[in-house]
């Protein structure tokens, strides 16, 4: 009997919070601290196994096998012991999983996490169980980038990839920067230095890292969106708990209903990517950005098509930047150009989010930039194979928050390493996982401290490469044509020497000036040739949601949209949201009323950057819902 | 009483599809797949009766190269017993299915061979009324409610016809395929996937069924259906008699 009781903790040490947990078994109820959120508890009559972790951990071998078989032991006193953990959860009945580690987020960071905890273990002879969750409904489903791979972490994570087949074959063949015009593209020096880098599909290769990660021994969990943290009572972190499955859109509980599951690591590694719901959570709850370099972040929204060109026109490694139209000198932003294999091509706009005119319509503009004559000919036979669209960190060196909290960190674009002047984050992103594992298994093993990740963090070429581009971005506060010329200062004269470190503007969300302030923008109409409406790019993108659950993008007060959002602002969201999921129809009695879509929801997050009064939260929804890109 | 369900691993349904250059078929490299939604439906009722004691075992099975799997994997997390997957290449055709699917019911016996009315992909809708004829078993298709009488070994299923619900009484063992309406699907939990991972899947080869794969059917060639045009207004009754009878042919 005691050994089904233990087989749900990992067969490592226990740490100090476990042993925590276990102590407050021993107190009377009425003594240990109660929390506003927690569920009706009956007191506490179960049978107190005397310190079972302590005596029990070594009988043991492998993580995840025992983890499977504690299922089936005696419900009864696995009910008792789940009141504990229960007791800061409001969800009552939930099954609740162990493991050493668990990363949110099967993305570059995470997997690279993984992968790198589970070498650890063959290297030092140890094991350990890992589990990454992801939302997407396949691991890649939900990655969009670029994307120009530099692949320095790869080659220490996985030096023999190519061996590997890694989804990585076309090198840089070319590298052009463009100053576009309304009619002309004027060839600019190219700041930028991609020899050795290879253009890729960053959802093939988060495919290919995923297939890897499982290789090791990782559990690598699809389609299982993680939507709460799990906290004990000491305020350490203990894991996180999935969606619950199965409800609907009125609250109630379908057929299928499935409660969420309770994952607690003893290490909790949250890779969500830029503005993670539960990273965004962690960092406000720690205080982290003010513990970290200080700066709020910054971000832009990237919206990016692959199309499949005519054989001619295909050059396969070639890169094209652009600066200049279709944006305006106060935003900041670019299109990139990229030849895959395949006849494939991606391409894409990236725009500042702290444009300032609130009828500012990315999506559009991007639709103008395909338009123009110098990028026209090159898509005009061709077919769209995937649209889609993600916000990243612009932030860099200023923005980097602590990533340590108690009970685990933040790695990736969660945190935020982006280089922007390289417009690459891929692969720091993937260093601080490798990072934050080592860290993890010094913690798991010798008995550290997280805190190492971020002195290992301030000693790697993460940081330095961070704070040689630092100063670029903060540059274009001061408009198009002074930014590229402080950055081509920075180029060729500083090269990241200077001895200030340039402020960010004001937040996003407060860039936006009122709409009276601004004019509208008109757009043309699409031709269906080069330039599309947002259904038929949205079809491309394969995106869905069960149409049958709560919205999973939440308003923190109801009545901000109609009565600020449309009346000061025109309605930012219905312009800047990539996939039309707000709209301002009028209702019955001719009111305007904002209509949440969020079956079309991309995932990009720009809603939660942009809003302007931070009015729209967004949440995750049931896993294996949202775009499933497979090029992008 | 066993159930063996036929599942099949199909291009997820929200996925938009796109023709191979070379014209053979459907783009599926890099393209996600799920299992068959009639397949799971098939998988669901299933479940549900062996919750509810009048089956003792529920064996998924499934034909194709290795990925299927995966498939069968989702099919053992969602409750199956345990899986049969055939190794076979991707281009199965219904007959050859059917085959294959009556090899195997001879070798597990179950009461009552389950699966969904057609796959998302070819839409052929000929599997289940095959495998019936091959085996001469009474067949339910198009069920939009199964139940089931251990004691008599019949089921009564309601059929989505044409002309409305039709309620056929068939003796076990049958074959019955499953419409859309019979039940939703139950999601794989993560303790499932989890506990899935130790159930065993038995490989089985073609020569082991002793199957001959040869088709007498060959795909030529794969076209997407032609571009909508744009629709034309006209602005007399006159113009539309001329427009049908010169340009459409078709008066």
């Amino acid at each position: 009997m005691f050994k089904k009781i233990i087989t749900f903790t990992s067969k490592s040490k226990p740490k100090t919070f476990e042993s925590a947990s276990l102590h407050t078994l021993k107190h009377s109820p009425q003594s240990s601290p109660s929390k506003p959120n927690s569920s009706t508890q009956k007191p506490l009559n179960i049978i107190i196994p005397p310190n079972p972790l302590n005596s029990f951990n070594r009988s043991f071998s492998s993580g995840y096998h025992s983890n499977s078989i504690n299922y089936k032991g005696s419900s009864l006193i696995r009910n008792g012991f789940w009141n504990l953990g229960r007791r800061f959860s409001s969800e009552a009945a939930r099954e609740c999983i162990e493991y050493d580690v668990v990363i949110v987020g099967g993305g570059p960071a995470g997997l690279s996490a993984a992968i790198r905890l589970k070498q650890l273990c063959r290297d030092n002879d140890v094991d350990l169980s890992v589990c990454v969750v992801e939302k997407g409904a396949e691991v890649g489903a939900h990655i969009l980038s670029g994307n120009v791979f530099e692949p320095r972490a790869l080659n220490e994570l996985i030096p023999n990839w190519k061996e590997e087949e890694a989804p990585i074959s076309v090198g840089v063949s070319s590298d052009k920067f463009m100053l576009l015009t309304k009619k002309h593209a004027i060839p600019m020096p190219n700041p930028f230095d991609n020899k050795g880098n290879y253009v890729i599909s960053l959802s093939q290769f988060v495919r290919w890292l995923g297939q890897k990660a499982e290789e090791l021994g990782v559990e690598v969990y699809p389609g299982f969106a993680a939507k709460e943290v799990l906290f004990d009572e000491n305020e350490n972190v203990i894991g996180i708990a999935t969606n619950d499955m199965g409800i609907g859109k009125d609250g109630s509980k379908k057929d299928n209903y499935q409660p969420g599951v309770e994952l607690k690591g003893r290490v909790n590694l949250f890779a969500e990517g830029c503005r993670g719901s539960l990273s965004e959570k962690i960092i406000r709850k720690y205080d982290l950005r003010k513990k970290g370099q200080g700066q709020h972040q910054t971000y832009a929204l990237g919206i990016k098509e692959v199309w499949e060109i005519d054989a001619d026109k295909h050059k396969p490694g070639a890169v094209v930047h652009t600066l200049g139209w279709p944006l305006d000198h106060k935003t900041y932003g670019g299109s990139f150009l990229y030849h895959m294999q395949d006849r494939q091509v991606s391409i894409g706009l990236v725009c500042a989010l702290n444009y300032h005119n609130p009828y500012f319509n990315p999506y559009e503009e991007f639709q103008n930039l395909k338009r123009h004559p110098a990028i026209r000919p090159l898509l005009e036979n061709g077919t769209v194979l995937q649209y889609g669209a993600r916000t990243l960190n612009e932030g860099g060196f200023q923005s980097i928050p602590y990533p340590v909290f108690p009970g685990g960190a933040i790695v990736g674009c969660s945190a935020g390493f982006l280089n922007v002047p390289k417009i690459k984050g891929t692969h720091t992103a993937m260093k601080s996982g490798m990072l934050a594992a080592e860290s993890a298994f010094g913690v798991l093993h010798k008995g550290s401290n997280m805190k190492t990740y971020w002195e290992s963090l301030k000693n790697s070429w993460i940081w330095e490469e961070l704070h040689r581009a630092r100063n670029y971005r903060p540059a274009f506060e001061y408009g198009l044509l002074p930014g590229m010329a402080i950055s081509a200062l920075e180029h060729y004269l500083l090269k990241g020497r200077a001895p200030y470190t340039l402020k960010h503007g004001k937040p996003d969300h407060e860039a936006t000036h009122e709409a009276s302030q601004c004019s509208p923008i008109e757009y043309p109409k699409p031709d269906g040739i080069v330039s599309f409406d947002v259904p038929t790019s949205l079809y491309r993108s394969n995106t869905n949601h069960d149409h049958d659950q709560p919205a999973h993008l939440r308003l923190r007060d109801p009545k901000v949209p109609e009565h600020v959002n449309l009346p000061k602002y025109a309605g930012p969201e219905s312009r800047y949201c990539p996939a039309r999921v707000y709209e301002y129809v009028s209702d019955d009695n001719g009111q305007m009323k904002l209509q949440i879509n969020a079956q079309n929801c991309l995932h990009c997050k720009a809603c939660d950057i942009k809003d302007p009064k931070q009015n729209i939260e967004w949440t995750v929804p049931e896993g294996g819902g949202g775009p499933k890109y497979s090029v992008m | 009483m066993k159930i063996m369900v036929a599942i099949k691993r199909v291009v997820d349904y929200a996925v938009k599809i796109r023709i191979k250059s070379d014209k053979t078929g459907v783009e599926t490299a890099n393209v996600k797949m799920s299992m068959n939604p009639f397949c799971e439906i098939a998988l669901e009722v299933a479940l549900r009766m062996k919750e509810s004691g009048v089956a003792s075992e529920v064996i998924a099975v499934s034909m194709g190269p290795s990925q299927c799997v995966d498939t069968l994997r989702t099919g053992l997390a969602m409750g199956a017993d345990r899986a049969i997957h055939v190794d076979a290449p991707s281009t199965l055709y219904p007959l050859t299915v059917a085959k294959l699917l009556k090899a195997l019911v001879q070798v597990e016996k179950p009461g009552l061979l389950i699966l969904g009315k057609q796959a998302i992909d070819d839409d052929c809708n000929q599997t289940g009324q095959m495998v019936a004829g091959l085996l001469n078993w009474p067949q339910g298709t198009f069920a939009s409610k199964v139940v089931v009488d251990k004691e008599k070994k019949a089921a009564t299923v309601d059929r989505e016809v044409d002309g409305g619900l039709e309620t056929l009484c068939l003796d076990l063992p049958a074959v019955i395929t499953t419409d859309l309406r019979l039940n939703q699907p139950r999601y794989a939990t993560l303790p499932n996937i989890m506990k899935a991972k130790s159930k065993p899947i038995k490989k089985m080869s073609l020569a082991e069924l002793n199957v001959d794969l040869r088709s007498d059917l060959e795909v030529v060639q794969v076209t997407a259906p032609p571009v909508r045009k744009a629709g034309v207004i006209l602005s007399s009754v006159d113009e539309l008699v001329d427009k049908l009878k010169n340009e459409a042919h078709v008066i």
